[in-house]
Formats: C-alpha cells, structure tokens, sequence
C-alpha cells in the first residue's frame, strides 16, 4: 500500500502520514491541518457552483426541475458555453447568506435534486455534449420526505446513469465531498479537487459521534479518515490537484480562473480519446477500469490489491 | 409447497453474537422473539426460518444462515473466501486501531468480512448468492465487500448466470474512507455491466439496510424485495430526527413504508422466499429459451384460437419444467 501511494504521491513529499503542500514549504508557513482544511472547505466565502458558472461560462441557461416532482434549488445545472464548447453544467449549491441557504438548503440535496442531475445527464449524453459537476454538499439531506421520495434509489439511479454515460465527464471537488451526495454527481472520467477542498465517506463530526461516541472529537476523525485533496491524489482515488496558493475565499477569481484551467485541459484530454473510432467504447472501458480498481485488501501472500496500482 | 421448503440437512445452529446469546436461554433450547417476547422452542424457530410462530417477527439471520435456506443442500460453493481486509487509513479511533477491531470481529463473527459471494443452485437452477452478513461490523461496505461482489458480478455477466444479493448492512465503513465509498460506484458500474448481459439482478432488502448500500446497488437491482417490517433507508431514523426535530411517522422507513410509496417491487415472507426466488427464475430463464429461438411449449395456446385455456399452459409448463412441477406451488 504504501508503496503505492509513494508512486502516485510523487510530486508532494509523503511523510509517515503527514504530507505537506510544496506551496506551504515555499512559503515556510505551517502546514494547515485536515480540520483546518474542513473548515476552509466550509467557509461561507468561499465560492460556490454559480460563482465558478458565472465566472467561467457564458451563455448559462438554468434548467430547473427533474420532471417528475420539484425542484430543488440545493443542486443547480443548466447549459452553457465553457472555451469553444457547449457544455452541460451541474453543482451542488450552497448559499452565500442564512437566507439564500435556507432556500439552497445549505446544499443538501433532495432526491428531486438527484433527478434533476440524472436528467440532465442525459441530456448531454443525447447530444453528444460532455459533462461538468461541481461538488459542495455537507451531503444529501436526511429528512422525512427525502426518505419517502427514494433518498437512496435517488443516489443509486444517478450512479448508475453516470457509469454508463456515453460522454466525457469531468467533476470538481470544489468544497466539501460529502458522502453519497457528492458521489452521486462524481462518478466522472477526471476527478480533479482543489487544494483545501476535502471528501469524506462522513462529516467528521458524524465519524467523530459514532467510532468516538464525541462529535468533539471531529478534528481527530478528520484526520484519521484521510479527506484531504493530498491523501486522495495518494490513494489514486483523485486525479489532480488544483493549488491555492491562498486559500479560495481570499482570492476566489485566482482559484476559479485555475479550476477553469484544470478543467479545460481534462476535457481537451476526454475529447481526443472520443474523437478516436470506437473512442465512446474506449471511455466507457476507462470509466469502468478507473473506479473498478479502487480497494485495498490482501489475497494469498499478496500483501495489497494492486493489480490496479500497476498502472 | 411444503416439499420445495424441506432442508435436506439437519439444521445446525451457527456460532452467535452477543446480542443473539442474550436472547437465548440456558441451554439454548428455547429463545425469546425481540419483538413480542415470547419464548419459543429453538428447533421451532429454526423450522420456521427464523421467523416467530406467534408474531411473525423475521429475527436477524447471519448469512450462512440465509445461504442455507435459499440454496439446494449442499449446492453452495464460496467464491473468493481469501481475500482479507487491509487497513489503507491505518484508521485510530477511540476505542484502537482499524487492524485490531478487523481481527476481534473476524474471531467473533467466524467470518472473514461481512460479504459471503457464491454459487448455489436453487431448485436446480444455477444462482450466485451475494450475502451481507450483518454480524460482521454492521456489514458495512468497504474495499473487501466491494470487491467480492464485483467479482461475483462480474462473473454472473460473463456466463449470464442470475444473481442474488442480500443486503441487510448499516452502510459505507467509515473506517476505509473514501475506498469504501467508491465502492458504492464500483459495484454499481458492475452491475450496469450485468445489466447489458442481460443476466437479471434480485435483491433482498433485509433489516436494516441503510447508507452507501442502499443508495447504490441494492435499489437499482430488476427485481427488489424486502422482507416484512425490516427497516431501510438512506439516512437513519435518529440522525433525521435530531436534524429536523420532527416527529418520524408511525412505520417510518419499513418495508411497508418503502412498498407503499412505490420504492420495491415485493415484501416477500421468509418462508416464501425460496418459492417466489424458483418462479423468478422460472420466468426469466424462459425468456433466454425464447432469446435462442428454442422452441416454447406453451406457444400453441397462443396462436391456437382453439386451444383449451389454461390447462394446456399448465400440462406445458409441467412438461418442459420439470423445477415447477415438483414445486406444485405454481
């Protein structure tokens, strides 16, 4: 395991658990702890779905609604003109004030929200547009009516549709990757997530309040669980990092102007392998082969899975 | 019908958890139902699956149990019992480290991990099983169950073979991380993969079945049954209760709930679940006959203006499945 994670971890030195930013080490500032970035992950400046459309896109034309049910206003997508390319755009969204997430439902998303998600994929599917998420959620909202509106099949059904999307799919770790309601706009071809941005299996308070019966002990849980945009990228669970050389809500038009950058590249890169012949089957294999290998265990005198870290 | 239920091999009771010991009496010749407390003699219970002949509880099963009650006698063999769980976090929490609680619980439980996958016939029929057991750490989802079942669908995709899965976990393991949430898309992408084989996925909501589990593959399967009064969902009752400080509603998250707002196809008693299992695959198996152009013995009530009704589809299916004639429950 560890010899895997030294061999995806090269361009940032692993340090028996501890690894620090070279931007950090440059500047000779300590490096941020996980529960430090878990609240620069939270910090209501920091910018959101709409901010990184506004900013990098033109031409944005909400669709609202998943046909079916509602629409919920924590997850926001649309159409709109990213570089040369029309695109299909979709995001958790928080709020920038109490009352904007109040109506945003500070980004939890509802199954309708899911739906909206899972519509609008194929959306672009149909037409051959490729895919961009936007990840910040604390997670999906556990609530009365999400539970009888299929909270659960909601997430499954997006999942399903994203493994088989016929077309490129990029997603953004952009603030905090919470659970299955991050996943289920992130089963993508790239997963690029930024520098201080986390992504858990639980908030740590939760992972705090069950394993340590103490949602205190949440700055310990963050660590332990390994949410940070360094760990992922070691594990080969994430495929790029994009840097802050500040933290986002200090220079926010920095951070966007990289993800925009970031994502460009990752597209331009999906692209070429679809313009091949038979390039869709080509992506769809790589969309499989990429989650597929995810897992670390043992079998006989193997000492880790890796028939995957091979590559 | 009751010949399709009969267990060729005398029962024998598995080694039990805690909480299981407590419910049984010096002895353990009588038990006590968790629901309605009533104390029934243990042979009984087992005969009756597991589900208490006064009240109807279904009372946990481990998943031995349950592979034993679904498949042929003896027809159960396990796919890839070698694989162990690693500690890729090198997880601490209050109470140790990853490693240690993976080897208390491997000690306790008997098991390996918490998913069992294998091959089994069911009246006859090939099936692969995919049973979460519950006694180990809650069942949940990480880098071993994910990949085990993967494996299994990946199997059942390449020789088109049906597969089981019984789901009764509390989620994603925190313990594994971000591994164990992928493995939420892994199986789900396997099984889209099942889907294009055309090989049909059945899965069985047991209690509880909650997380990661539910919000993945068990609720995107062709065909999903629950079993009475068991208790899924995304997020748990106490977690919604304490964040919107509202009162949950009277059968809140049950099977019935799920049912009644369109979410399963089926609440399937436990000493049904064999039988409605056979006729699934009865149906489905047919339709790959008609896929091959085989010939269907009951076609000529079809196009036959003149043909008696129903009896000769009854004579036809008698002939050409021999499964459904000893079953005598169609």
């Amino acid at each position: 395991m560890r010899r895997a994670r030294q061999r995806r971890g090269d361009n940032h030195e692993v340090l028996d658990g501890e690894e620090l930013q070279p931007a950090e080490q440059e500047s000779g500032q300590p490096a941020l702890t996980p529960w430090d970035r878990v609240k620069l992950a939270r910090h209501p400046d920091r910018p959101h779905s709409l901010d990184y459309i506004n900013e990098l896109m033109t031409g944005f034309i909400e669709l609202h609604g998943d046909r079916r049910y509602g629409d919920d206003q924590a997850l926001v997508g649309g159409i709109a003109r990213f570089g040369d390319r029309t695109i299909i755009v979709i995001g958790h969204q928080k709020g920038g004030d109490t009352k904007e997430n109040i109506r945003r439902n500070f980004g939890m998303v509802r199954p309708e929200g899911y739906r909206k998600a899972e519509r609008l994929m194929r959306h672009a599917e149909k037409f051959g547009i490729p895919v961009v998420t936007f990840i910040d959620t604390p997670g999906a909202e556990p609530g009365i009516g999400s539970e009888e509106r299929g909270q659960g099949t909601a997430i499954a059904e997006s999942l399903l549709t994203m493994a088989n999307l016929k077309t490129p799919v990029v997603a953004v770790v952009i603030g905090e990757g919470g659970s299955g309601g991050a996943l289920a706009i992130g089963m993508a071809d790239r997963i690029l997530m930024l520098e201080n941005a986390v992504y858990a299996v639980a908030s740590p308070e939760a992972c705090a309040a069950i394993l340590w019966k103490d949602a205190a002990k949440a700055p310990q849980a963050a660590a332990t669980m390994r949410i940070t945009a360094n760990d992922l990228h070691g594990f080969g669970i994430i495929d790029e990092i994009v840097p802050e050389s500040l933290p986002a809500h200090e220079t926010p038009q920095v951070t966007i102007a990289a993800v925009g950058v970031a994502v460009d590249r990752s597209l331009r890169d999906l692209m070429k392998v679809v313009d091949q012949p038979s390039g869709l089957d080509r992506l769809m294999e790589q969309r499989y082969e990429k989650f597929r290998r995810i897992g670390e265990w043992t079998e006989g005198d193997e000492p880790s899975a890796a028939r995957s870290r091979n590559d | 019908m009751r010949s399709i239920l009969h267990r060729g091999d005398k029962f024998q009771p598995l080694p039990t958890d805690d909480g299981r010991l407590d419910q049984q009496i010096p002895g353990g010749l009588w038990q006590k139902c968790p629901k309605c407390s009533e104390l029934i003699y243990s042979r009984e219970l087992e005969n009756n699956f597991r589900v208490c002949p006064k009240c109807g509880h279904h009372l946990r099963l481990r998943a031995r149990e349950r592979i034993q009650q679904i498949s042929d006698p003896d027809s159960f063999e396990e796919w890839d019992a070698g694989i162990q769980p690693a500690d890729p976090l090198h997880f601490e929490d209050g109470s140790g480290s990853y490693s240690e609680k993976l080897q208390a619980t491997q000690q306790k439980s008997g098991e390996q991990e918490a998913l069992i996958t294998g091959a089994a016939t069911v009246d006859g029929r090939p099936i692969a099983l995919a049973v979460a057991d519950f006694d180990f750490l809650g069942a949940s989802m990480g880098s071993v169950y994910g990949e085990k079942l993967t494996r299994a669908i990946e199997r059942c995709a390449e020789i088109g073979t049906p597969l089981l899965t019984v789901n009764a976990s509390g989620g994603a393991r925190m313990h594994e991380g971000l591994f164990s949430l992928m493995q939420m898309a892994k199986t789900v992408a396997a099984f889209a993969r099942l889907g294009e084989a055309r090989a049909p996925h059945i899965s069985l909501l047991a209690d509880p079945c909650y997380g990661g589990v539910t919000a993945s593959y068990a609720t995107v399967a062709d065909i999903i049954l629950a079993e009475p009064g068991a208790l899924i969902g995304f997020a748990g009752p106490r977690v919604i209760e304490q964040i919107t400080k509202q009162k949950l509603p009277e059968g809140f998250q049950t099977a019935e709930f799920l049912l009644s707002h369109g979410m399963i196809d089926l609440i399937v008693v436990r000493t049904d679940l064999r039988r409605t299992l056979i006729e699934l695959l009865n149906h489905y198996a047919r339709v790959h006959q008609v896929d091959r152009g085989e010939s269907i013995p009951w076609e000529p009530t079809i196009i036959e203006p003149h043909s008696s009704n129903g009896s000769a589809y009854d004579d036809a299916v008698l002939e050409y499945e021999p499964a459904a004639a000893t079953g005598g429950g169609s």
